[in-house]
């Protein structure tokens, strides 16, 4: 439980999606303009983030692993899917977002007119990707584990994006040098932002 | 013929896919410590934009529209996982660095980008150079942000020692932030700061 416990901090703060990985940069540049919107994207990803990592966990558990596929047949054990994981994992996230969408469209329509046009941005999203590919490279051993760290990455991004929107409606009254307007001083606020977020490093449940 | 000269060097400057189209930020900046991983890096993409620009230009006419981004994401992943298990094979050592990242070229947006903005509507030839250099200007951008952080954080270039090691017995120390994340977000920042202010028009109103 305490394990449980210090993934889903240490996802949301310490090894934050944006701050100290840059996944799903393009979206957070191109989405944190108002906080509305920020929000919509936010809730979105974390939405995705909390179904497709312990899928494509148990996918690559029980079928893509060196021998994973002995439960079907002890003569498998040799068999190594692992180099397939990219492209299943990809075609994974695909499906799951489209189904989310249906879901959603389907069950609450409300929900699905605020975040309409963001939930099929997010099948190419890094960050989605990203949430599996890391599951897979940390080798985390229980469905709880990985589950605690999708939904944790997936509010760490959300919380970034909107803090990030915060900071953006604001800088409109500021008197910013020309060149740097817009996209140049996004980043450079991203920075100092992951800077502050560095301050949480070394915390330890 | 200067059509295509323009389509190839257009991306290298005035239609950078990173500073000025914004897009592929996501799976760059983190692999920016070192030059050595950050060449690897731009080559991969390199050839992952170059080729898939082709292959989806040629069978651009069969695709059905409403299925292509999963024809397109398909097409992205078989090159990803040559590049990837091409890596392994050949510098193993780059390859642990780069990490999750070689797989996240699937999901980059300059990848998507191109294909959707580009390649989708032009012959193979003009398709390829597209990709050729739009693969090209993401990686200069790499190698720019690689050099400082590699100069300034570790005191090298490319693995080879340039500051010499009297200026380390006069009190020089090597600057620690130049190795975390932010400071790659703040370098892209000033580059962009710098090209907006030599070409006025890609200012922001």
């Amino acid at each position: 439980m305490e394990n449980i416990l210090n993934i889903f901090i240490k996802s949301i703060f310490i090894e934050n999606f944006i701050f100290a990985y840059f996944l799903g940069m393009c979206s957070y540049i191109a989405v944190s303009k108002t906080v509305k919107t920020a929000t919509g994207l936010g809730i979105a990803v974390i939405f995705v983030m909390i179904i497709t990592v312990p899928v494509d966990y148990l996918i690559n558990r029980y079928l893509l692993n060196p021998g994973a596929l002995s439960w079907i047949n002890p003569k498998f054990a040799t068999v190594d899917l692992s180099f397939l994981s990219f492209i299943i994992f990809i075609a994974v996230i695909a499906a799951i977002v489209q189904l989310v969408e249906m879901f959603v469209e389907r069950f609450a329509p409300a929900l699905y007119a605020s975040l309409g046009i963001f939930l099929p941005l997010i099948a190419v999203n890094c960050s989605i990707l990203g949430a599996s590919l890391f599951m897979q490279e940390r080798q985390y051993n229980s469905l709880a584990e990985v589950t605690s760290f999708g939904i944790g990455s997936g509010i760490g991004w959300a919380l970034a994006i909107i803090l990030m929107a915060a900071i953006r409606e604001r800088l409109k009254y500021s008197d910013i040098p020309k060149p740097l307007r817009g996209v140049g001083i996004t980043f450079i606020i991203t920075g100092l932002m992951a800077i502050a977020f560095m301050s949480f490093m070394g915390i330890k449940l | 013929m200067s059509k295509l000269s323009k389509i190839t060097t257009e991306p290298l400057n005035l239609n950078n896919p990173i500073t000025v189209q914004i897009l592929g930020i996501c799976s760059a900046l983190a692999v920016t410590v070192k030059l050595k991983p950050a060449i690897v890096m731009g080559l991969s993409v390199t050839f992952v934009t170059a080729l898939s620009n082709l292959i989806i230009s040629l069978i651009r006419n069969t695709i059905p529209t409403r299925i292509r981004i999963i024809v397109q994401l398909v097409v992205i992943a078989a090159l990803v996982i040559i590049v990837d298990q091409f890596l392994k094979a050949y510098v193993y050592d780059v390859s642990k660095q780069l990490s999750v990242y070689v797989g996240l070229i699937i999901t980059n947006c300059i990848v998507m980008g191109r294909l959707e903005a580009f390649a989708m509507g032009n012959k193979p030839i003009p398709s390829l150079l597209d990709g050729i250099g739009n693969g090209a200007g993401y990686a200069i951008i790499l190698i720019i942000v690689a050099f400082f952080r590699e100069l300034f954080g570790s005191g090298t270039i490319y693995g080879f020692r340039v500051i010499p090691q009297s200026f380390y017995d006069a009190g020089y120390f090597n600057n620690g932030l130049f190795l975390t994340p932010p400071m790659a977000l703040i370098i892209i920042g000033v580059i962009i700061w710098i090209q907006r202010g030599m070409i006025k028009n890609l200012q922001d109103k």
